[in-house]
């Protein structure tokens, strides 16, 4: 294709149902506002397709064996693209770099992407044109400071007097400079966002469109509705719709739409390895109370192998959805449980696994081993391919022997750390959400499964492992990974660990979910290249149509 | 007193006049109120509804909980009179389910509404002293926010009246109570209002001047001639209720998911409107009957009622 | 009156008082939380999203946060939203226009047709006219908006493609070619709305004629050998609309809580969405400011609601 002339496109639509509020990336409320920022504001470099980067403000990708990185991992030296100007038209350099490191890294900014900071030592400005990333220790995941959606880099002069507890509301944060494709033209929080483009931009023929509207509100239904069958919208967000609802959309003589195939995104019901029991009072789903029946690997086994995974990913999902899943790390993805009798859909062998341990029907039909019954509560956030995935295994969980009380909390409940139906809390059985993983699974797998992350009172249900689940010889796999710097070994590691939830059924996964969202898109547009470590529109300036 | 059903059609207009002034005020209004086609068209609706709801899903065999996705979103047959929904389940077995809950809550959270906003606003308008306090209590809760309220009741109150009292009774209580007492502030206004015209009235005065106590003056006197705006206010609420209902649902706050209601049913069926239309057309079609029906009895009661009519 | 007027307006600042403290404490009660968005992602850990509260003010006891908002409401200044931001009032001023072009005018709507499908219904009461009157009265009020948003959706925008249902806030009318701009993306969130509106009213407007057309004014005048079109409209409409009157400007403030369904469906930006969003959010800033302006409004009207009533209606008396 020849580069197409910059901004010889019209108006390019974009639809979010949940509409952006702010545009700093920094104190950004969720992935929309990260995305409405991404136009302007620009990491160094942007995780591709494959989960290696791609050079977006920097020159080239510091490694090994160009000698950006140390030999001993704690030192990456990023050199700056020649040239770069923001998009009032004055110069980028280092000293931007610098400074953003010291605005997002000042606890009293209260950043949501400070996580980061504990690992960084300093971040210094060689010459105007280079930066240096010093890590605390050796670091494996040397990539971990200036590649991805959170690494935005923000202008100085804007931002100078936007440091410590002035950054709350600093009125930058509602139309920020940045070096990307675009500049702001206006911006209604929680409504619209609407683009120019930035004519400093360094690619000369790039971007194809002259204005990008991106109109916020509504539900994935209705987005769904104007991305296929209207047309009135080129690129529709997070179209997160039952199977059923879509393929009739995307099956029509005239539909309009396309979805991109790139999964990372686990859905999985989480078990609760502690007693949610509301006769306990205060001790309720603490961490050193005992599932009357969960702890038992047979009734975990039988839930599993009566899991019909394929059905809900093809029913439910389809291939613009998702993919039916049994691993738990996505990347690298482990081949030894394809053939674990716990990924197989079995109701027969399930049945079996609870008789043959004690679990017997009583008269009720609900089986039972002394005075604890198989009685599963289960919830998970209010979503239509949700309710139908609970009512699916709902049905099959039944017929060998449980019984399954279901239940819905709206998500801005569900993800909360106070509500007593929420994820946190878990005062359930069992509950299903989503979430996706970086390129390096470490992150993921240490913060939801290890014994130090076990969420309860005492961290006030702040902690990431929700299922209370605390298995000595995982902690141990993922204390080696951690230490670890050979990336084959790595990889290896993450398997491990990957191997030993699956088969001690810490967690059932049910479906691996296209990411970075269920995104659609005209069936003209061109150029997209979905990222499922990155912001949805990380590459807008290569679109076209 | 019983004899004036019995009275044969010849001395029927003789009798009439005599036995009038011998039926009570209900007996007297059953009469009317049997004389109006419209209400009792209503009625028998409403009675076969409720039957259908009661005992169709003993008679029909499918239970509306089976899953079949060989057999979803196709539209009527034999086998499935009203189609099946996307997870292949048989609408009218769910539409019977669903109208048990529906009318339930529709009633009794009307009931709650009205008794609570007849109460309130009769007591207001007829009470000068305790008007401004009620009325701005009234005020109070016409302003509070919904659903962070709605959100704070789940919290406080799900887990122990799921606890004390079972899951779906438990479920039940709640959702009637919370549309009941969100809902009865109109009833309360409009009842006051009434009052407070009535009150001045002639007829009034003069109960008042033969010495009637207060409660016979509001019940026999002010209440009937209210009643219009009341009933009014209650056969619309019950469609409010039943539709309300389903956001609920929705909310996380109302019945588990695999409990049909109709204004559920027609919620999810929304989403197919356009390539499964036979969806919708259960749930909709029996919430409208409802409301239609209930119009037309709360009609009929208000003639029957109505202590001018007899003028 | 005069004096009836001043002790309420003196009572409306307990009122408002009770009412803000009562909101206050249950947005602070409910499991709501800023952070949500950034639940289950490992990239925003806890003692982050509590840093993030600490910043947000949010880990003081919630009575000193409710006395330090109420000092700077009382000025006018409803402080920074949690999540955009920006101030409040800037938050406000934006929906509001757009609140008023759809749901304001829908409310209009709503009385332009229920006023003369009331009166007839009821004047006419019994005969066809009544009944189809009342039947789609029935109809529009059993049909819930969610049904007829989409369904009017699918009709106009996605068979007929005539009508967009992506409202879009910045088209200002400045023109004629502006002006159709504006209708044809509002006229399909204001007909469900107004229907809505209209059918309830209309039963309420034939209910309250219906009361005083029986009365001995009316039989009075019946008895002067007035045609019948007079005495509906000279006698019963004059007093029927009395309550009529009340029951609208009760209505009115509804109009700025918004409509949520419609303006989801219809991608309106305007009070309602920006109140759901805001509660789903845990951006209490800017729902107690909603909230509490919507007190003021509900308190107000019934204020007018009640003065009207004394006005135009000589029998009631006020103590």
């Amino acid at each position: 294709m020849a580069p197409a002339a910059r901004g010889a496109g019209g108006d390019l639509k974009i639809l979010y149902w949940q509409a952006p509020t702010i545009l700093n990336p920094h104190q950004a409320g969720g992935t929309k506002d990260n995305d409405a920022s991404r136009l302007m504001i620009e990491p160094m470099a942007a995780y591709g397709p494959d989960g290696k980067p791609i050079a977006v403000l920097a020159a080239e990708i510091p490694t090994v064996a160009n000698g950006g990185v140390s030999k001993d991992l704690t030192t990456v030296t990023w050199k700056l693209k020649p040239g770069l100007k923001w998009s009032d038209g004055s110069a980028f350099s280092s000293a931007d770099v610098v400074f953003s490191w010291t605005y997002r890294c000042d606890k009293d900014s209260a950043t949501t992407t400070f996580s980061k900071c504990a690992d960084v030592a300093s971040v210094k400005a060689s010459d105007p044109n280079t930066a240096v990333v010093t890590y605390t220790a050796p670091n494996a995941n040397f990539y971990l400071w200036g590649v991805g959606s959170t690494e935005g880099i923000l202008q100085q002069t804007q931002f100078k007097d936007c440091v410590g507890t002035k950054a709350k509301d600093c009125p930058a944060n509602l139309k920020p400079i940045g070096t990307g494709p675009y500049k702001l033209v206006e911006f209604k929080p929680g409504d619209v966002t609407t683009y120019d483009i930035n004519p400093n931009y360094r690619d000369a023929n790039k971007p194809y469109f002259k204005t990008v509207t991106l109109k916020g509100g509504g539900d994935a239904e209705s987005a769904a509705r104007a991305v296929c069958q209207t047309g009135d919208i080129d690129y529709g967000w997070n179209l997160n719709v039952p199977l059923s609802v879509l393929q009739p959309m995307l099956s029509a003589a005239d539909s309009k739409c396309q979805f991109p195939i790139s999964y990372n995104a686990l859905e999985r019901v989480t078990l609760n390895f502690a007693n949610p029991d509301a006769a306990l009072g205060a001790k309720r789903s603490e961490p050193d109370t005992k599932h009357p029946y969960l702890s038992d690997i047979h009734v975990r086994r039988a839930l599993a192998m009566a899991s019909n995974r394929a059905q809900i990913a093809e029913k439910q999902y389809g291939k613009p959805g998702g993919e039916a899943y049994c691993n738990v790390a996505v990347f690298p993805r482990s081949k030894n449980t394809d053939s674990l009798d716990v990924c197989k859909y079995d109701l027969a062998a399930a049945e079996k696994e609870l008789q043959d341990n004690g679990w017997v029907k009583g008269t009720d039909g609900i089986r039972a081993k002394g005075n604890v019954k198989l009685v599963i509560s289960y919830i998970t956030t209010t979503s239509a391919i949700r309710q139908n995935n609970q009512q699916i295994l709902k049905a099959d969980w039944e017929k060998i022997g449980f019984k399954v009380n279901i239940s819905n909390s709206i998500a801005d409940t569900f993800f909360t750390n106070t509500a007593p139906d929420g994820y946190a809390k878990f005062f359930a059985d069992l509950q299903e959400f989503a979430s996706s993983q970086d390129p390096d699974a470490t992150d993921f797998m240490d913060s939801n499964y290890t014994c130090a992350n076990v969420t309860g009172q005492a961290n006030n249900w702040n902690n990431g492992n929700t299922g209370r689940y605390c298995n000595p010889d995982y902690d141990a796999v993922i204390k080696s990974l951690k230490a670890e710097t050979d990336q084959a070994k790595r990889d290896a590691l993450v398997i491990q660990a990957n191997d030993i939830l699956v088969k001690d059924v810490a967690v059932i996964s049910l479906v691996n979910r296209t990411a970075p969202t269920a995104n659609g898109f005209a069936k003209t547009l061109k150029g997209v290249k979905q990222s499922p470590f990155e912001s949805s529109l990380y590459d807008i300036a290569d679109w076209s149509k | 007193m019983a004899t004036a059903a019995k009275v044969s059609p010849a001395s029927a207009g003789r009798s009439a006049v005599v036995l009038r002034a011998q039926r009570s005020l209900w007996q007297d209004a059953w009469h009317t109120f049997s004389r109006d086609r419209l209400a009792v068209t209503g009625l028998v609706v409403l009675a076969v509804i409720t039957l259908g709801a009661l005992v169709g899903p003993y008679v029909w065999s499918d239970q509306g909980k089976e899953i079949d996705f060989g057999l979803s979103l196709s539209g009527p047959s034999l086998a499935h009179p009203f189609g099946n929904d996307d997870l292949g389940r048989d609408l009218l077995a769910r539409a019977m389910l669903g109208a048990r809950v529906s009318l339930a809550v529709g009633v009794s959270a009307v009931v709650l509404a009205i008794t609570l906003g007849t109460t309130i606003g009769a007591v207001a308008g007829y009470f000068g002293r305790l008007d401004n306090p009620l009325m701005r209590l009234t005020d109070l809760f016409l302003s509070l926010p919904v659903l962070p309220l709605l959100l704070v009741l789940v919290y406080l109150f799900k887990d122990t009246l799921q606890r004390t009292i079972g899951l779906e009774l438990g479920t039940f209580i709640m959702i009637v109570s919370v549309i009941g007492f969100l809902n009865w502030m109109p009833t309360a206004r409009l009842v006051r209002a009434s009052f407070l015209t009535l009150k001045q009235r002639e007829f009034v005065e003069a109960a008042r001047s033969v010495g009637a106590p207060h409660g016979r003056i509001i019940f026999r006197h002010i209440l009937p001639n209210s009643l219009s705006p009341v009933l009014v206010a209650a056969t619309i609420g019950i469609g409010g209720a039943i539709i309300t209902e389903s956001t609920l649902s929705f909310l996380g706050l109302g019945f588990p998911p695999d409990q049909p209601t109709l204004g559920r049913i027609l919620y999810e069926a929304v989403n197919y409107l356009d390539f499964a239309p036979h969806w919708a057309i259960v749930p909709g079609l029996a919430i409208f009957l409802i409301v239609l029906a209930i119009n037309f009895i709360g009609d009929g009661l208000r003639d029957a009622l109505d202590p001018r009519r007899k003028i | 009156m005069g004096r009836f007027v001043a002790r309420r307006l003196l009572v409306a600042i307990p009122t408002l008082l009770a009412i803000s403290f009562v909101m206050y404490a249950i947005l602070a009660l409910a499991p709501i939380d800023p952070l949500a968005g950034f639940a289950a992602d490992p990239r925003v850990p806890p003692e982050v999203r509590e840093n993030i509260r600490r910043s947000l003010g949010l880990d003081e006891a919630w009575p000193y946060r409710y006395v330090k908002w109420l000092l700077a409401a009382v000025q006018g200044n409803f402080g920074i939203s949690f999540v955009s931001r920006s101030s409040v009032s800037d938050l406000l001023w934006q929906r509001l226009p757009t609140t008023l072009a759809v749901v304001g005018v829908a409310y209009i709507v709503g009385v332009i047709i229920a006023l003369p499908a009331g009166i007839l219904s009821a004047a006419r009461r019994n005969t066809v006219t009544d009944h189809v009157i009342s039947l789609s009265a029935y109809i529009g009020f059993s049909v819930p908006t969610f049904f007829t948003g989409v369904l009017l959706i699918i009709i106009f925008s996605i068979k007929l493609h005539w009508l967009t249902f992506l409202y879009d806030s910045r088209v200002t009318v400045h023109d004629l070619d502006s002006l159709v701009v504006q209708i044809k993306q509002s006229i399909m969130p204001i007909a469900v709305l107004g229907l809505f509106d209209a059918a309830i009213l209309t039963r309420y407007i034939r209910a309250s004629m219906l009361e005083n057309l029986p009365l001995d004014y009316v039989r009075t005048a019946h008895a002067k050998g007035l045609a019948e079109r007079l005495v509906v409209l000279r006698h019963v409409l004059r007093n029927s609309l009395i309550p009529v009157v009340t029951l609208v400007a009760l209505g009115v403030p509804a109009v700025f809580g918004g409509a949520i369904v419609t303006e989801q469906i219809f991608h309106v930006p305007g009070i309602g969405a920006l109140l759901i969003t805001s509660i789903g959010n845990g951006d209490t800033p800017v729902v107690t400011a909603v909230v509490l302006i919507f007190a003021v409004l509900v308190v107000g009207f019934n204020l007018i609601a009640d003065v009207l009533y004394a006005v135009l209606d000589p029998r009631v008396k006020y103590t």
